[in-house]
């Protein structure tokens, strides 16, 4: 079920959510049979930011009813470090790769995108915004003036195409998705995680390091395909959908609500390969469903 | 320190067949054969779940839980010691012979073999002694002192050869702590590598007590893991050199490189 997105050629339409897979750990765990297996037809990279980041103090992660909060704070090793020492191994990776940064001011952001503009590993540039501009105080994903700002100040950066990670916790995301489109974004990507939290039974206190944490899982499927869904409805700009994938089903759902590639993130976690049996699923799926009959839905 | 004993993992979760449930006073041995596997190096560990999954206490487990491997070896497939302390381990604790483990591994890196002619003293608590049994196989033998809540979860003891055993109630062997009988085995001769496994106090008395004798000591550690193989970063524990994730870079630390064994969240 080849694919693409923004001009990416793709195998498949399953790609990780950013954060969920670390193809250079893995590789250590798993060797060259990661590589020959690769469960994904591009991957995305966990976020960068311009300096090194330790993350969250532990702890990092609860289980809820279908799902996960995580705190972990976006722990990495900064641009130059990153640059120099991951770009290189994850070339030999045998998928486009797509690069997700975020900055804590434009200025940050547009050091990142500047950075990784020159480097011809990466394919794509993802934009995680959910995090707050400290300059405005306003998280640059919740707001469109901020994108919109944001997107003003990076696209004459580079000619790589810029896919903007939207944030959950907006309080409209189709005005986000737009205010990005209009800005000259070539992709949008949802959901983000959704801000929850959950206490120490024993000291009745927050139990995750960072206070609150996000949501992920098939906890937070339904959102998922409500917000993709109206996205598609409010853009023209191809989506990347995520948001409790764990099956073929799942993913199909997202593609009907509108999405062009579908990323998986938590499942990945309860098995590595998840990625690979969630793409044969879809398959086997869109084979006995409109989706063969009229591919241009495929790119709806 | 040599390069950590790591063998690579099958990519992917696989099923294996449990062949042997056995029980030993609070604890349940699983033995599964897993023709598909590699020999997992003592200290490695696994993520477990099985059919079912979800069905439990709070609709949970969702994730797949981290175990060291009990025992393995030419014939015997793997064995995991379960004690039930929450959803994931109650239903892992239900499967019976001829029901599929799900499992991915071997994860991380195990124990490292003593040096400069020390000799191997193994210390576990609890659950905890699950991979010094292993430990023990390979190195073949080493004391051991384990230490137990009670007489049901001193029936644990029996899983190792040769304990010296200590109760919290005193219902079997010494009453009191494990660390009692580590800080007197140190008292007779500290030119030891201690291996540990068990609760986060008991591990941060043998660090405590190791360091002030230079007795080398390897601890292995537990955090709470989503996946094992190093992506989902949730199982950081602070070392000298800053966090380290355990499922890739640990389970088992060098003694040296904390400043604590208290890990956050740990024991949960």
């Amino acid at each position: 079920m080849p694919t693409e997105l923004c001009g990416i050629e793709l195998a498949h339409p399953i790609i990780n959510a950013s954060g969920t897979f670390d193809a250079i750990a893995a590789r250590r765990v798993f060797g060259d049979a990661l590589i020959a297996q690769f469960p994904f037809s591009a991957f995305v990279s966990k976020t960068v930011t311009v300096a090194p980041r330790e993350g969250n103090p532990p702890p990092r992660l609860w289980e809820t009813p279908g799902g996960l909060i995580n705190s972990i704070g976006l722990p990495n090793k900064g641009l130059g470090r990153y640059l120099a020492e991951d770009l290189p191994e994850l070339a030999a990776l045998p998928v486009p790769l797509i690069v997700n940064v975020m900055g804590f001011t434009r200025e940050e952001v547009a050091e990142l995108v500047a950075g990784f503009s020159e480097r011809e590993e990466v394919a794509a540039l993802e934009l995680n915004v959910s995090c707050p501009n400290v300059k405005t105080g306003l998280v640059m994903g919740a707001d469109p003036g901020e994108v919109a700002a944001l997107l003003e100040r990076v696209r004459p950066l580079t000619s790589k195409p810029l896919i903007v990670k939207l944030t959950p916790n907006a309080s409209d995301v189709v005005a986000v998705a737009r205010a990005a489109e209009d800005a000259g974004a070539n992709a949008v990507s949802l959901i983000n995680t959704i801000r929850g939290m959950a206490l120490d039974p024993r000291s009745g206190r927050p139990w995750l390091g960072g206070t609150t944490g996000g949501l992920s899982g098939p906890a937070v499927r339904a959102v998922a395909l409500a917000q993709v869904h109206a996205v598609a409805a409010g853009v023209d700009i191809p989506i990347v959908a995520m948001g409790g994938v764990q099956r073929g089903a799942d993913a199909l759902d997202l593609i009907r609500a509108g999405a062009r590639v579908v990323a998986v993130g938590t499942e990945s976690f309860r098995d590595p390969a998840a990625g690979t049996r969630i793409s044969e699923q879809l398959a086997l799926l869109a084979a006995n469903s409109d989706l063969s009959r009229d591919a241009s839905s495929l790119n709806c | 320190m040599s390069a950590p004993p790591r063998v690579l993992a099958p990519f992917g979760r696989r099923a294996a067949r449990v062949v042997e449930r056995r029980v030993y006073g609070a604890y349940v041995v699983l033995r599964c054969a897993d023709p598909d596997g590699p020999r997992p190096r003592a200290g490695q560990f696994y993520m477990l779940a099985a059919a079912g999954w979800g069905g439990g206490d709070g609709e949970r487990p969702f994730l797949p839980r981290a175990f060291s491997v009990h025992r393995a070896g030419a014939g015997q497939g793997l064995a995991f010691l379960i004690e039930d302390v929450g959803p994931g381990t109650h239903r892992l604790c239900e499967l019976q012979a001829g029901e599929d483990l799900l499992l991915v591994g071997p994860l991380g890196a195990g124990f490292v073999s003593p040096a400069d002619g020390r000799r191997p003293l193994l210390v576990g608590g609890g659950v905890g002694i699950a991979p010094l049994a292993i430990w023990q196989d390979e190195l073949g033998g080493a004391s051991a002192l384990l230490g137990f809540r009670d007489a049901a979860r001193a029936e644990g003891a029996r899983l190792l050869a040769d304990a010296r055993v200590a109760t919290d109630d005193g219902s079997v062997g010494h009453r009191g702590l494990v660390t009692d009988l580590l800080r007197e085995q140190l008292d007779h001769d500290p030119h030891a590598t201690v291996y540990a496994c068990g609760p986060p106090a008991m591990l941060e008395s043998v660090r405590l007590l190791c360091a002030e004798r230079d007795t080398a000591a390897q601890l292995a550690l537990e955090s709470g893991m989503a996946c094992g193989f190093g992506a989902c970063f949730g199982c950081v524990v602070p070392t000298r050199r800053g966090y380290v994730r355990l499922c890739v870079d640990g389970p088992v630390l060098e003694a040296s490189e904390l400043d604590t064994a208290m890990v956050a969240g740990a024991g949960h």
